[in-house]
């Protein structure tokens, strides 16, 4: 079983939540060019490694949290944050 | 340059057919039944499949990734077009990777014209392999059930259907009584949480011996003078101004004009040594075999609805089959849920399997792109090709890769059959969505 650190439920079950893929920042949409636009939407670093992330506790308090987490051993580390 | 090093045979720790060491290339004599027979009685070791020689200082092309992608790209590059100083590195055994991880089904129903076209010539390419590399490659054509469970996935295995006609691939859907006749133990009642409605019919589809194709692949590269480098892991490449000028490996450098990635599960971590970024993530897929039994499942059978694929090996295994894990990671560790959930949806279609019990479960990598099409062909930097983001439907489109990838390199034109594939799409908003005919969890 692998636990992830949700800020508001504590450590849950994986299966509880939805993974949303890398945090990234969003172009602003009016602005962004479709090559920006679709640069943000297609490429993500994909690092074996550390990486940091968005979830979504679906089966807990329905909240987005960013979670810090290493993509080869599956460990999690809270980024302290809640938002 | 470091060509003394590794003398050791890298296949033998396996208990696989050990590459040869050095001169002995002639061994190239063909396998047939004769030759079988004499030499089963004369109890003598069979020769090594493959040379193991010392690695250049230079070569015209490198290929990142001894699977069935490279080896197949080296071969037909050797066959084809007469490009014979060609190296296949590869950081562990050939085959370690996707190779030898998948579940070996091969198909062409697809969705989209283009990925029928492509898909159709690799299973062309499939069906005379056995003969051209002169290794039995144990393909057999049984036909591959896609169950739909629903009105809209009827509706989207019409719409693959006639798109499959239309490209001159058997295809058709066929309704539960026929489904019933095909797979016998199929539990095709009204009653049960996801009845079968139908299903999409593909008579050429079936399975092959996935470790036959690579060490099939690798005899007859290495019979063309290609080299195989295992245990040779890329540690950087080189790139001057806009072009690619070499590789950096654990056993010295190596400098080259023309450097492929034809790797999957680490394809973004190379593409990023040359300075290309790739809209690729990895994700785990599990597979799992069961103890071998009497044959009593013809088909492969595939349900997008339940995430699982069954399919019964010449040994008698069932193999199973799911959609990646649902996030991503370069883990290749099972789960216990995996294998529950496996279970619960295999029992649904075939109760009868309650008894079987589970040999093994493993994991590969998957590279998964935005559109579930690969990325094949040139990059921004001149000389570094890619053959990369092939997902879930890696092996079965290795023979057509090869050879469109040995096409692109030898002649500087990508082939019209792997046009729709190249890098610039995603920027380009031309995206090839497959998912609705490549992904089992959809």
């Amino acid at each position: 079983m692998m636990l992830l650190p949700c800020p508001w439920c504590g450590p849950r079950n994986v299966s509880e939540f939805r993974y949303a893929g890398e945090a990234g920042t969003r172009p602003e949409p009016g602005q962004a060019t479709p090559e920006q636009w679709r640069r943000y939407l297609y490429f993500h670093t994909n690092p074996a490694g550390w990486v940091r992330e968005s979830w979504y506790h679906g089966a807990g308090c329905r909240r987005y949290f960013p979670l810090e987490r290493h993509t080869v051993s599956n460990e999690t580390r809270a980024t302290g944050e809640s938002r | 340059m470091n060509v003394a090093g590794n003398s050791q045979d890298n296949g033998r720790r396996n208990g696989r057919p050990p590459s040869h060491n050095g001169k002995a290339r002639s061994s190239r004599s063909r396998y047939s039944a004769l030759r079988l027979l004499r030499h089963g009685l004369s109890q003598q070791d069979w020769p090594l499949a493959w040379r193991q020689p010392p690695m250049r200082s230079s070569y015209d092309v490198v290929i990142i990734g001894g699977g069935v992608h490279g080896l197949a790209a080296a071969y037909y590059l050797a066959a084809n077009h007469g490009i014979t100083n060609v190296a296949v590195l590869d950081k562990s055994y050939i085959g370690s990777g996707g190779s030898g991880r998948n579940t070996a089904i091969l198909r062409s129903n697809y969705l989209t014209p283009e990925g029928i076209r492509f898909y159709d010539r690799s299973v062309k390419l499939y069906e005379h392999l056995a003969a051209d590399l002169n290794f039995n490659v144990m393909f057999s054509q049984r036909g591959h059930l896609t169950l739909a469970h629903n009105d809209s996935s009827l509706r989207t295995m019409r719409w693959r259907a006639e798109v499959n006609k239309l490209q001159g691939v058997d295809s058709d859907v066929i309704d539960a009584g026929e489904v019933k006749k095909l797979v016998p133990y199929m539990d095709t009642s009204t009653t049960v949480r996801y009845p079968i409605l139908g299903a999409l019919y593909h008579p050429p589809g079936g399975i092959v011996r996935h470790d036959a194709v690579v060490w099939g692949y690798a005899r007859g590269a290495d019979a063309l003078g290609v080299h195989i480098h295992q245990d040779t892991e890329v540690t950087g490449i080189d790139v001057s101004g806009d072009r690619v000028t070499g590789v950096r490996t654990n056993r010295g450098d190596i400098s080259a004009p023309v450097v492929v990635n034809c790797t999957a599960g680490w394809s973004t971590l190379i593409s990023d040594m040359a300075g290309v970024s790739m809209p690729v993530q990895t994700f785990p897929l599990q597979a799992a075999v069961t103890e071998p039994v009497r044959p009593f499942l013809d088909t492969v059978v595939v349900s997008g609805t339940l995430h699982v694929y069954v399919s019964q090996t010449d040994r008698g295994e069932l193999v199973f089959g799911a959609s990646v894990d649902p996030f991503a990671s370069y883990s290749t560790r099972g789960s216990l849920e995996f294998i529950e959930g496996l279970a619960g949806h295999v029992l649904e279609l075939m109760p009868p399997l309650s008894k079987m019990r589970l040999l093994r479960q493993w994991s590969g990598l998957c590279d998964m792109t935005p559109d579930y099409s690969p990325i094949m062909g040139p990059t921004p930097v001149e000389g570094f090709h890619v053959d990369v983001g092939w997902g879930t439907y890696g092996f079965k489109a290795g023979p057509v890769s090869g050879e469109a990838m040995a096409e692109t390199i030898a002649t500087g034109r990508t082939p019209e059959i792997i046009s729709s594939f190249g890098l610039d799409r995603f920027t380009q908003g031309r995206l090839v969505g497959e998912k609705g005919a490549a992904a089992v969890g959809h």
